[in-house]
């Protein structure tokens, strides 16, 4: 105690802001960078959406955002939008959705929520941020250079990643883009070996594997998920490094391009889709797990209940990470392996329909008789549970390998895992935001705003991404700059002018969460201890942060983390850290 | 005028912000200024979410009217009613699920949105409640299983006994050419090594069964007949993507794959398809009108559109990716004979363009391929 207390006071503004080893101030770090990353993200697909919904037409933004160079006369040039599309791909998924969600809610939520005084090893979490910042500036930086960003889509496929004769972006663009990856892969695997570390080692007296709460379970699956796939990248980047500077042929074989046959003899790019697909698969549950374990406490609390199912969910988490690491072939069916391993994969692949049908309906019946606490927070829990099933349903179609031939890599695609991942997630993240930030920030957001920036958010996310099942099942092909090259996709202009309006708005329209979020950071309402009344530990420590998180002795646990409503007590929660009552039983399995 | 437009949407979006704070606000007087939900949120989003489950439903309906259309109409080849149906069933589920669940979320979200003095049910867990939301999506998919694998094995395995017919398509940026195996209905033997001059798609020219190869830019099928496509690329990974046969397959470089089906309808009779019909003229009816402001601009107006069987790349593979079509024309067996039968085969062009110089040099590129990897091999070594 009294080592703490001293490194404590010994605080200097660059010790305590910038390369702190408070996990508290961690996690602040990988939200405020993750959110700068949105915006950028954000951008990006606006630009492209304009493209697609008024093509080869000269904007004034382009020629201020993209330049003469990238957009001639304002006109956006062909490669730039594949790199925009990539590079949108790219910083969504890894830099926001992985980093940006899971770095600051597994920082924030695992010491505090087990009762433990920091990371199993500050000085590694802040490598891990710093490493992820390093990462993010390479990234960024490669928007900057002259032959354009890496441009082969997020997935970087070779030959296409691996030739800059293919296209410019695959040039320097793209060794920024492995370099900012290989980076960022170290940073996770640092960040998801502490949180397991710590989840196993420091949970304080009490604290069973069984009392988790749900939140500390998922960002603990959602680690170990990492650690196993996260190196399988790393590999199958670093094999590209080796096809694209030293002459290897792990991917390539027989090429001829401009005009001359290459050395290559022997490699298969099928290879390499494997290898990515090992983790990217696994990613899609990185993604999504933080988010749902978010939403399970969120909707727990505010339905003032427990969570239904306690050990289902755990049981589901589970069964969907040891069959995430199974599946990854389904993006394969029509990629020229064998199809035998179609028909595995088909099996594997909609057997994780189950444990996810089970969290929908536990998330259900968790509202059914509840007490229904309608927060900002909530509503985007609520909202995540409804894109999750509209946009996992039709999980069933690209996972069965016959349907998929047809709308493979059509917008159909685009429909299923925007909705399933990338909304989801995001309404997990501004679930957690809107929920944890006064223990963040020891303020609290305007709810008003929330509430606009919510129902502005649904209704345009379901307007942007509807209607993109229709085209993919009208045949219309994704990461296409114009559709013009086809009269059949003239019917298809409208709705792609309908889609990018509505893009356009709940882009805009995120403003209202951004000046929400820096405006209450200052001027918020000063928070209470336990604003939302959660059991969970992380509301018994005091508002104003403090090194070491409890001020005296660390807190014990009695009891789970939903005693919501329990009959027998006044109040309608009971926080974890209360003991037993001699007479009280436990309610639950 | 872009900026103009840009400045009057975001200062409507200001307003539309504030006039939303304000009704929320409004909503809020004589209630304790905090920032946790009181009844009158409660209330205000609890009507919102029924009114959003309303809107899913509204917005579901009006886009099968608006756009229904627009998807894919009568499938042209033998596997497509399989394919489209299994499809129907797929969607008819999906669409059950998707309205149940999607109504007792939001109607629970207004039902028992949160009230001062209200109390919750402890309601923790129920093995009955679980284990029969467990069992019938098992049940469910199941089903679906056993008729997806069923169907995929159906279009992914043929007999080699069966009569079929074998034809290349190849794959390069950004365009298709197709090769038919001639009498001998075997390819000869290929590589991108052996590309040169007419040569594009690097066929051995010394290999017995390639002297009969055509080369052509058009995929002519006969109606009826099981082709057997053999994909090849000579640079990046694309995908051959046919649309209207419910087909697809990566054409991966260094590698063959093949994809095989049975064209049902050609083209002409296709283009009598009722659907069809309606949606070329939808179509006509936007190029007529795009013309017309095309020529008040004084450019050229669009060409009428007529349906064609397509071949899309759908693998992103460079900068005019969105541009890699080819013509797909399905025939009868008599019309594909005769338009075949015109046309020349590899041999006889490489013939001619090489026709002063000496012997075909084809055996020679072979050789010097040998030798380079040899090299290569004991370089390493």
């Amino acid at each position: 105690m009294s080592a703490l207390e001293h490194g404590h006071h010994k605080q200097t503004f660059i010790t305590k802001y910038i390369f702190s080893y408070d996990h508290k101030m961690i996690a602040k770090q990988y939200l405020i960078t993750g959110l700068v990353m949105g915006i950028v993200g954000i951008l990006l697909s606006i630009l492209f959406r304009m493209q697609i919904a008024w093509p080869e037409e000269s904007f004034g933004i382009f020629k201020v955002l993209l330049g003469e160079k990238f957009a001639p006369d304002g006109v956006m040039r062909q490669d730039i939008y594949l790199a925009l599309v990539t590079i949108h791909g790219t910083i969504m998924v890894f830099f926001v959705l992985t980093a940006g969600l899971s770095g600051t809610f597994s920082n924030l939520l695992i010491p505090l929520q087990i009762g433990a005084r920091d990371m199993a090893s500050g000085f590694m979490n802040m490598l891990s941020y710093w490493l992820f910042f390093l990462s993010c500036v390479i990234m960024l930086s490669s928007l900057f250079i002259e032959s354009g960003p890496a441009s082969a889509g997020w997935t970087i496929y070779p030959p296409l990643s691996a030739l800059p004769q293919a296209i410019p972006g695959s040039g320097l663009g793209m060794t920024l883009w492995l370099v900012a990856m290989a980076i960022f892969i170290a940073s996770s695997l640092m960040g998801s070996l502490n949180y397991i570390v710590t989840v196993i080692n420091l949970r304080t007296q009490g604290m069973s594997m069984t009392r988790l709460p749900l939140t500390v379970w998922t960002l603990f699956v959602t680690a170990i998920i990492g650690v196993v796939s996260f190196p399988v990248l790393f590999s199958a980047a670093l094999l590209l490094i080796f096809d694209r500077s030293f002459g290897t042929s792990f991917y390539l074989s027989d090429i001829f391009i401009s005009g001359e046959v290459l050395h290559y003899q022997g490699g298969s790019p099928v290879l390499f889709e494997h290898l990515f697909w090992f983790l990217g698969h696994p990613e899609v549950y990185i993604v999504l797990l933080p988010a749902l374990g978010i939403t399970s406490e969120i909707i727990a609390t505010n339905s003032r209940k427990p969570i239904f199912g306690y050990r289902a969910m755990i049981a589901s988490v589970l069964a969907i990470a040891f069959l995430s690491t199974i599946v990854w072939g389904h993006h394969m069916f029509v990629s020229g392996m064998n199809p035998f391993l179609g028909s595995v994969f088909t099996f594997t692949t909609l057997l994780i329909a189950i444990p996810s049908a089970v969290k929908a309906f536990n998330y259900i019946t968790t509202l059914w008789k509840g007490n229904l606490q309608l927060n900002p927070a909530m509503l985007f829990s609520i909202g995540l549970v409804s894109t999750f099933i509209t946009g996992g349903l039709t999980g069933i179609i690209l996972g069965d390998s016959t349907l998929d031939i047809n709308v493979h890599d059509t917008y159909f695609v685009i429909a299923h895992f925007h909705l399933v991942m990338g909304i989801s997630a995001l309404y997990g993240f501004f679930a957690g935001v809107y929920h944890w930030y006064p223990k963040m920030f020891g303020r609290m957001m305007n709810k008003n705003l929330g509430y606009v920036h919510f129902w502005v958010t649904a209704v345009c996310a379901y307007g942007v991404f509807f209607p993109m099942h229709f085209l993919g099942m009208a045949g219309l092909p994704r990461r296409y700059y114009t559709n013009s090259a086809f009269p059949l996709f003239d019917e298809l202009a409208d709705v792609n002018v309908l889609i990018t309006i509505f893009a356009i708005v709940g882009s805009v329209f995120q403003i209202v969460f951004f000046w929400n979020f820096f405006y209450s950071m200052f001027y918020g309402k000063k928070a209470t201890q336990n604003p939302w009344k959660a059991n969970t530990l992380e509301w018994t420590t005091p508002v104003e942060h403090i090194h070491g998180n409890w001020p005296g002795e660390l807190p014990v646990v009695h009891r789970w983390a939903y005693d919501y409503s329990k009959p027998g007590h006044e109040d309608d929660f009971v926080p974890q850290n209360v003991p037993m009552k001699d007479d009280e039983e436990e309610l639950h399995h | 005028m872009t900026g103009l437009l840009v400045f009057i949407i975001l200062v409507l979006v200001g307003v539309a912000i504030w006039q939303l704070t304000k009704i929320f606000d409004l909503t809020q007087v004589g209630a304790a200024s905090s920032e946790v939900a009181n009844d009158r949120d409660n209330s205000v989003n609890g009507y919102l979410m029924f009114a959003f489950v309303g809107f899913i439903y509204v917005f579901t309906i009006y886009s099968i009217y608006a756009w229904g259309h627009l998807v894919l109409g009568t499938p042209a080849s033998e596997h497509g009613p399989d394919y489209d149906n299994l499809m129907a069933i797929s969607l008819i589920i999906i669409f059950i699920v998707q309205t149940i669940t999607q109504f007792l979320l939001h109607y629970f979200a207004f039902k028992y949105r949160g009230k001062e003095g209200q109390k919750a049910l402890y309601f923790a867990d129920n093995s009955k409640l679980e284990a029969i939301w467990t069992i019938i999506p098992v049940i469910t998919l199941a089903g679906l299983i056993l008729y997806g694998l069923y169907t995929w094995n159906n279009i992914m395995f043929y007999d080699n006994e069966e009569d079929v017919m074998y034809v290349e398509v190849y794959a390069k940026q950004f365009g298709w050419e197709i090769r038919y195996s001639g009498a001998d209905n075997t390819l000869g033997k290929a590589n991108v090594r052996y590309i040169e001059g007419v040569n594009t798609l690097g066929v051995d020219l010394a290999d017995p069964a390639a002297q009969d190869d055509k080369v052509t830019n058009e995929l002519h099928l006969p109606k009826g007949k099981k082709v057997v496509l053999k994909f090849r690329s000579q640079d990046v990974l694309h995908s051959a993507y046919m649309p209207h046969f419910r087909a697809q397959m990566n054409c991966v470089p260094g590698m063959i794959t093949q994809f095989t089906y049975v064209p049902t309808i050609t083209t002409a009779d296709m283009r009598e398809d009722e659907r069809i019909k309606e949606n070329v003229a939808r179509i006509n009816a936007i190029r007529t009108k795009k013309s017309k402001e095309l020529e008040a601009k004084g450019e050229s107006a669009l060409e009428p559109y007529t349906f064609d069987y397509l071949l899309l790349c759908n693998k992103i593979c460079g900068a005019s990716h969105y541009n890699m079509q080819a013509k797909i024309i399905v025939e009868t067996p008599e019309e594909f004979k005769a338009w075949l039968a015109e046309k020349p085969t590899l041999a006889s062009q490489w013939k001619e363009a090489n026709a002063p110089a000496e012997a075909p040099s084809a055996p020679a590129v072979m050789e010097t391929v040998v030798d380079t990897t040899k090299v290569l091999a004991q370089n390493l070594n």
